[in-house]
């Protein structure tokens, strides 16, 4: 079996010493993945290096057996999206139209989406559940509205790999839970794979497939099973002031 | 584009019209709509009315449409690209920069006298390295201080510093020089005569031409560069290429027209405000049709009868210094274009 997303010996970093480095990582398709990490880790550097944003230090990144970072951008845009942190001030952009924004790579010369691009549209709504605010502006949607927005417009991008930098950050517990669920469905159903960033241990240990953990500039990956019983979040959050229950698979401040 | 938006493109396109028509019929001899038509479309020339069409209205009239397109488009390009609603060739100063060019040309003649050059394309040139220079100037502040109040700043002193310049020049020039040089400054669309439209014309239909094929990665930076990069958008690329069309097209018309003040920064905002989106690919063609149904309405005031002499520049302030306080004023409905 061959994987997806292949990573061979990266680093990744802003220059100066790289924030994790040597990383060997091979992910294949249909699962959702949890990248867990404390902050200023390099949670967010490592997904805007594997979108293709920014360049590894170091390394090789393989998508389907391509090299993300030579991959042409136009190319690069049909395999990866990715949502950021932050709702960007799109101005007086309807949520349909911005949704519609993540068709441009599979677009013309002047952005026209056909019959195929619009049901993408609806149907990513449909997915994110904001089509009852299609015609509403972005500015003026509630936090945790904005991010199922901008993730709608990831999805209607229509890639293999879908990348979402703190996708949780503000939405409540049952909202998370939600979003976890609507994720996992659809790296299942379409055979995607999807890495998100958290700092929510609980519901991404209950719900997702696997866990990516960055500790000591080193990215440990297993699965959610394998997390829980080899001792690494112990390891990971000792000193931060909580402590890995292992018997209830839970954290506890002490 | 929505049946609403498209139905206010062809009202705005009808009005135009209409405006244009009335440039042909107005001035100091009036006419009827027939001797216009007569004078356009007829063979036989019937001197008077027929060379006051050909020769002075029409160009007039064809003036202030590629202005008022052309500057307007530069003005929805640069508030777009620097996020900013308070972007606009007249505000970071880009005409100051256009008109520093065309002053060394015009008041210091003696320096440049040297190259060999057609008078019209060395006052394009010194205007287009004016307005780039400038350009590329606000590039550099706004990568480095990533702020639009900072931006405004360094634009409002780059025109101080221009027109201080611009000052001394004015000292150094002859009187004729200074005279042409002032006039210039007021601005108008009645200049641009005979062999001279063509030398505006190529320039501004380009950078009107580039602008529209920019709609789509127009509409991706809305989101900010890094979405605009995981879109597929050469982002470096397009920026160039949108400073290169603001450059060209600030730099053509203030070459031709003078510093024509608040057009390109308020004509987005009246467009924004009739189609109420910010995709581009609706807001630029009706920037670019208000545009020049406005400048139609401008130059169309400066020659009514009885108004015959009012300054071009005092008109676009007086009408477009009002919209833009409306615009600041009226809440960030209109105003956030970023």
């Amino acid at each position: 079996m061959k994987d997806m997303l292949q990573l061979r010996s990266v680093d990744v970093g802003h220059g100066g010493d790289p924030l994790v480095s040597d990383i060997h990582l091979g992910l294949d398709g249909g699962q959702c993945v949890a990248l867990i990490g404390v902050n200023g880790g390099g949670k967010s550097t490592l997904l805007n290096t594997i979108a293709g944003l920014r360049k590894p230090m170091a390394g090789e990144m393989l998508l389907n057996g391509a090299d993300i970072v030579r991959m042409r951008s136009s190319e690069r845009a049909r395999q990866v999206s990715i949502v950021l942190t932050g709702r960007p001030q799109a101005g007086l952009l309807d949520v349909r139209t911005i949704v519609g924004l993540g068709r441009q790579p599979w677009t013309g010369r002047f952005g026209g989406l056909v019959e195929t691009d619009r049901a993408m549209v609806e149907e990513a709504m449909r997915v994110m559940d904001v089509g009852h605010l299609a015609s509403r502006s972005l500015q003026h949607l509630s936090d945790g509205e904005a991010q199922r927005v901008m993730i709608a417009r990831a999805m209607a991008q229509d890639t293999p790999l879908l990348l979402l930098d703190e996708p949780m950050a503000f939405l409540d517990l049952v909202n998370r839970v939600r979003l976890l669920r609507t994720l996992r469905e659809q790296a299942q159903a379409r055979h995607r794979l999807i890495i998100l960033s958290t700092h929510d241990l609980q519901t991404s240990l209950d719900l997702c497939d696997r866990v990516l953990l960055i500790h000591d500039r080193k990215l440990w990956s297993g699965t959610v099973e394998e997390a829980r019983a080899s001792g690494v979040l112990e390891r990971v959050f000792a000193g931060e002031g909580i402590r890995f229950d292992p018997v209830a698979g839970s954290f506890r401040p002490h | 584009m929505s049946r609403r938006n498209l139905a206010l493109l062809l009202g705005l396109l009808l009005v135009s019209g209409l405006l244009f028509l009335l440039h042909l019929v107005t001035g100091a001899v009036p006419l009827k709509v027939e001797e216009v038509v007569h004078a356009l479309f007829g063979d036989g020339l019937d001197a008077v009315s027929a060379r006051i069409v050909r020769e002075v209205r029409l160009p007039a009239a064809c003036t202030a449409v590629l202005a008022g397109t052309g500057l307007s488009a530069c003005g929805l390009l640069m508030q777009t690209l620097f996020r900013n609603p308070l972007a606009g060739p007249s505000v970071l100063g880009l005409s100051s920069g256009a008109s520093l060019g065309v002053a060394v040309l015009m008041l210091a003649r003696p320096l440049w006298a040297a190259l060999w050059l057609p008078d019209e394309v060395a006052v394009v040139l010194g205007a287009f390295i004016g307005a780039m220079g400038v350009l590329l100037l606000i590039m550099m502040a706004d990568r480095r201080m990533g702020d639009g109040t900072g931006l405004l700043i360094v634009g409002l002193m780059v025109g101080y510093l221009c027109g201080a310049v611009i000052d001394v020049l004015q000292v150094a020039g002859s009187e004729g020089a200074l005279r042409g040089f002032v006039l210039w400054g007021m601005g108008s669309f009645q200049e641009v005569v005979g062999s001279k439209l063509g030398w505006m014309v190529i320039p501004v239909l380009l950078g009107l031409v580039v602008s529209l094929l920019l709609m789509k990665p127009l509409n991706a930076m809305l989101l900010g560069d890094a979405y605009a990069r995981s879109l597929g958008i050469p982002v470096i690329g397009v920026r160039r290429t949108i400073l290169w069309t603001a450059g060209v097209l600030a730099g053509t018309i203030t070459a031709f027209c003078g510093p024509i003040a608040f057009l390109g920064l308020a004509t987005p905002h009246v467009a924004r405000a009739l189609c109420r989106t910010s995709d581009h690919r609706v807001l630029l063609p009706t920037t670019i049709v208000t545009g020049g149904m406005l400048a139609l309405l401008c130059g169309l005031l400066v020659k009514w009868p009885g108004l015959e002499g009012l300054p071009l520049n005092a008109v676009t302030s007086l009408l477009g210094a009002p919209i833009v306080v409306w615009v600041l004023w009226s809440g960030e409905r209109w105003a956030r274009t970023s």
